[in-house]
């Protein structure tokens, strides 16, 4: 009758239901709507496709992309996820639950999310994390937000030009529309004064440097500003964590903890802090208590700052989150451990370090920002970079992204391979540019 | 389920390895000498469990195992449209995994496409005119909305409104959405009938006011009859209409926002559009605009790049398996089903508001809650935790806050009769129970991994991570 | 029946004030803590916060709610009571003893509009 797998009702169904409501036909269930409001034509839509139909037309357009081995970074990393992670993160019990809000049937998703807590405050060293932001530049936003909350009487929040270019045109929309004070400056350090409620810096800035954030935190503590730093997790396996550095917020992105590129989306944001702003952090969070037989068990927790009960008064609107892109990243550190981490570290920075190396020796870059660096980097091109990028794009490279300065981004991570480096290299040696 | 009780870092031992990486990048001699100064380095231990393979399989699986999701059974989670989630979209869902989001256009033609085809649905499907598809989710949404209507007034110079209007029946996203957007925010009151009072509306208006936050059918699961004179109103004062989407379901294919005079919408693809929950997201909340706002459409950037791509994806499958030939069933089996339940069951729960429901309506508790002296009665919350011990996830409980005991009941479309009419048998029994013996009630859940934890000791010391 | 002390003033939003000098000592009644349930959090202003009369100062949590706490006077916080903000369970066992914050009063006048023990228990 329906005609569609999903819906189970049969003729016979529908009209002993109908019966029981005492209406003659499902038309009777809209009377409630004025009769002008219900749709009369018909809808603009394709023709219902079957599932064969469906597979084949999807097939179709993924062969209208071009596939192309990805030597760019710039917030999105072309890092190796195992096997095991898509198995796990694809069995029904996790992929169709919704937020565990019956905890005695959630407990598969509300350990998960503790786990994941623990091990963004093992990464980044701080006291408290949520379980989970929708990306890394929405947390950056939330963090403004937090910042302002916490330190109260301040109004502004310093944000360093270093982060990546979709980081910062995401805190400056948050921030335009919120009302919130928020001045993009190249030295935090230097702006910093006694109105400033908190600052966000890079640990590793757009041009893949890793930053000696010493001043920056120095500056802004005696000033009474709170730090933030902006982290690519991945790589606080093998460099100094937040909490190193002393900052009291982190956030960063996911994505590099395994997940696929996907065109930007599902990724999964970060947020955590020291304990004494925790009660400001926005989002879910999962805390771990007993049931009356004393078994060990989770929740959500610390609910009263949410909007579900604060309302227009809670720490921020967020709700859904990306709970299983934290389920991803989870196994994903749980398969990796700690050696396994900086394996991938190690294999990235030995990766583009022999492609810095290799574009220098074809004469074709000069250096561009010095500094130390682990997977991505700039050079300057001597070269029309858009040809440069239309030439490897043609030869199936993706790199030499441009930035706002002019010069080229290139990210080796440790799916990429010494003989697709060369291969790229060649491509850069003989084009006729 | 069974309880299982350990978390990965317990099983740890020093040692294990779970993870399979090529010797070296460039092969032969070590990689070179450490490339950052030790001074920019960890010198913390990570932390991270050191185990096997095979212990993350076992272990991750054995926490799906005490997890409930609409493969399990059903989820009549009010608000929450947790319908059955198709396979056919999983499978297809991976095909743009490989894609770097900065990729150029020429490179992405797939990609493009099924943003392109997908505006244009979803424009066909909500009478709007475009979308952008940078939210992440419901709340995320509406707060891309209100920049928008936001936007819309500087645009026009308008910079004086700053209030927005919330009916007190709405969803606590709206008004948090709202005050992270920098405004204010008015509560309208609902009359007895459940639907917006117009008459306190009128008062309200005025060239403060930048718009109203709407979810039609509201959270009772009531359709808002009086949309067109509110519409008028609202426009009328200079203000905008934002149609928050969450409960799109019984109007898919029958009714269109864009209609009822809303100017901005979102819609969660997650509830509506099929695509899973995954235990709290990923999401997708893409935001639609009538004409007058398309050119502001671009404006806010609320996301790092495009928005949740793969769940996208999903959407678009499921769009096109429903095609124009079955759009519309969707929307009457949800609305059929949930006034199925609500007649059913009325005898036994407190039904507020009689009249015919959408895709959801709420109890206000137990008619007969059992309670005598010397004996507490049985409240929603028993209810709701008794229905666990008979495989069913409960509904949404104490929401809307109209309501001291609401119990709000939505069972989509993808549900049989033979599932309802079990369910409506377990909820009568539960009733039964309660005027027999509410303590019944008061103890469940018997038969899940655990009981009801204590959710006070929990919020007083919060231990947020493993140590 | 919620315990209701003499000598006190109340707020119609079920604050009371005890009056010492032009300190005004504040807590939460004893229907407000029953209403409430399991405190679980006591937000609080910092000790030098100016407060105004009919103007949130803080709120209770429980696990399920949140209450806004109300400040029945003007003026500035002197004191904050640090062991509620410690062991919030003091406010279910104890409301009247359990103080949260003292105000030095910047208009004593405005004590005139509380409620006295007699009248709160009727509105009550």
């Amino acid at each position: 009758m329906a005609g569609l797998s999903y819906f189970p009702h049969t003729g016979e169904d529908i009209r002993l239901m109908l019966e029981r409501i005492g209406v003659k036909s499902l038309d009777d269930l809209y009377s409630d709507v004025p009769a002008d409001f219900i749709f009369k034509g018909e809808y603009d839509l394709p023709e219902a496709m079957s599932e064969q139909q469906v597979r084949d037309y999807f097939h179709s357009l993924a062969s209208r992309n071009v596939p192309l081995k990805v030597f760019a970074g710039q917030g999105a990393y072309d890092h190796y996820t195992p096997s095991v992670i898509p198995y796990i993160t694809s069995r029904s019990e996790f992929l169709t639950a919704y937020t565990p809000y019956q905890c005695e049937i959630s407990q598969g998703t509300l350990r998960y999310i503790f786990e994941y807590q623990s091990m963004i405050c093992r990464l980044t060293g701080m006291d408290v994390s949520n379980a989970s932001m929708y990306d890394g530049p929405t947390a950056a936003a939330e963090a403004v937000r937090m910042c302002l909350a916490s330190t109260r009487k301040r109004s502004k929040v310093l944000v360093s030009d270093g982060l990546l270019p979709h980081v910062l045109e995401t805190v400056r929309s948050y921030a335009r529309y919120s009302g919130e004070n928020v001045e993009i400056v190249p030295d935090v350090a230097a702006a910093v004064d006694a109105d400033t409620a908190g600052v966000i810096v890079p640990g590793i800035d757009r041009f893949g440097i890793v930053r000696d954030l010493a001043p920056a935190v120095e500056a802004a503590h005696a000033a009474g500003a709170l730090v933030v730093e902006y982290c690519d997790p991945s790589t606080l396996a093998v460099i100094k964590s937040p909490a190193e550095w002393g900052a009291d917020i982190a956030v960063g992105d996911g994505q590099s903890l395994g997940i696929p590129l996907a065109y930007g989306g599902p990724y999964v944001g970060f947020m955590a802090c020291k304990s004494e702003f925790m009660r400001k952090l926005p989002g879910r969070i999962v805390g771990q208590t007993a049931d009356a037989k004393g078994r060990r068990c989770f929740v959500l927790t610390l609910q009263a700052r949410e909007q579900h009960i604060r309302r227009e008064k809670a720490t921020s609107n967020i709700c859904s989150n990306q709970s299983l892109m934290a389920l991803w990243v989870t196994v994903y550190l749980s398969l990796m451990g700690p050696d396994g981490l900086r394996k991938v570290n190690a294999l990235c920075s030995e990766g583009a370090h022999y492609l810095y190396d290799s574009l220098l020796a074809t004469g074709r870059f000069a250096p561009a920002v010095e500094g130390p660096f682990i997977k991505e980097f700039v050079l300057k091109p001597l070269v029309d970079p858009a040809k440069l990028q239309q030439a490897l794009l043609d030869a199936g490279f993706f790199g030499a992204l441009l930035t706002p300065e002019g010069y080229v981004s290139f990210c080796v991570t440790e799916k990429r391979t010494r003989e697709e480096v060369d291969a790229m290299v060649k491509v850069i040696r003989e084009a006729a540019l | 389920m069974r309880y299982y009780d350990k978390l990965i870092f317990e099983l740890s031992k020093p040692g294990r390895k779970g993870w399979s990486l090529k010797d070296s990048f460039c092969g032969g001699a070590a990689a070179p000498a450490a490339p950052v100064p030790s001074g920019l380095c960890r010198q913390t231990p990570l932390g991270l469990p050191e185990v096997s393979e095979v212990d993350v399989v076992r272990h991750y699986t054995n926490l799906s195992q005490m997890n409930f999701g609409v493969d399990t059974g059903f989820y009549p989670l009010g608000s929450c449209t947790m319908k059955y989630n198709p396979k056919i979209n999983e499978e297809i869902s991976t095909l743009f995994d490989d894609i770097h989001p900065l990729q150029p256009e020429s490179t992405v033609g797939g990609v493009k496409e099924v943003y392109e085809k997908m505006d244009s649905c979803l424009a066909a499907i909500t009478g709007m005119k475009h979308f952008t598809f940078l939210p992440c989710a419901g709340a995320h949404g509406e707060l891309t909305g209100l920049m928008l209507m936001k936007e819309y007034h500087i645009s026009r110079g308008d910079t004086a409104r700053t209030k927005v209007i919330v009916p007190d029946s709405a969803h606590g996203t709206n008004p948090a959405s709202a005050a992270v957007c920098g405004f204010e925010i008015i509560v309208v009151k609902s009359g007895a009938n459940g639907l917006v009072d117009v008459e306190s509306l009128k008062p309200l208006l005025g060239p403060d006011i930048a718009g109203i936050m709407m979810t039609n059918p509201n959270t009772l699961g009531l359709f808002e009859r009086e949309i067109r004179e509110i519409a008028a109103l609202v426009h009328g004062c200079g203000g905008l209409l934002y149609y928050d989407g969450a409960n799109m379901n019984p109007l898919l294919g029958m009714v269109r926002p864009g209609d009822m005079g809303f100017d901005i919408m979102h819609l969660n693809l997650h509830k509506t559009f099929s695509t899973p929950h995954g235990g709290g997201g990923p999401g997708s909340g893409p935001v639609g605009v009538a004409e007058a706002l398309v050119p502001l459409l671009g404006k806010p950037h609320v996301s790092g790049f495009h928005g949740n791509a793969a769940v996208i994806l999903k959407a678009y499958a499921y769009i096109l398996t429903l095609g124009r030939e079955h759009i519309s069933m969707a929307g009457k089996l949800a609305t059929l089903n949930a006034n199925y339940i609500k007649e059913s069951l009325k005898d036994v729960y407190k039904l507020p508001i009689p009249t015919v429901c959408k895709h959801e309506f709420v109890f206000d508790g137990l008619l007969n809650d059992g309670a005598r002296e010397g004996v507490a009665g049985a409240t929603t919350l028993d209810v709701a935790k008794r229905l666990l011990d008979f495989g069913f996830h409960a509904p949404t409980i104490y929401f809307p806050l109209l309501f001291h005991q609401a119990l709000m009941i939505e069972p989509t479309e993808t549900e049989s009769k033979e599932i309802l009419d079990e369910f409506i048998e377990v909820m009568r029994k539960i009733a039964a129970e309660a005027a027999e013996d509410p303590d019944i009630l008061h103890q469940a859940p018997h038969d899940t991994p655990i009981g009801r934890p204590d959710e006070t000791a929990a919020a007083r010391n919060p231990i947020l991570q493993y140590r | 029946m919620s315990k209701i002390v003499e000598g006190l003033l109340y707020s119609e939003s079920h604050e009371w004030v005890k009056v010492d000098g032009d300190v005004a000592i504040i807590g939460v009644s004893d229907f407000a803590q029953e209403e409430m349930g399991d405190i679980t959090y006591v937000d609080m202003p910092e000790e030098g916060d100016e407060v105004a009369a009919g103007e949130e100062f803080g709120a209770l949590e429980s696990v399920k709610a949140s209450s806004e706490l109300y400040s029945p006077v003007s003026g500035k916080v002197v004191a904050v009571n640090s062991a509620v903000e410690d062991s919030p369970e003091l406010i279910n066992e104890d409301p009247y003893t359990n103080w949260i914050i003292k105000v030095k009063m910047s208009d004593s006048s405005e004590l005139n509009s509380l409620l006295t023990a007699a009248a709160y228990g009727q509105k009550l």
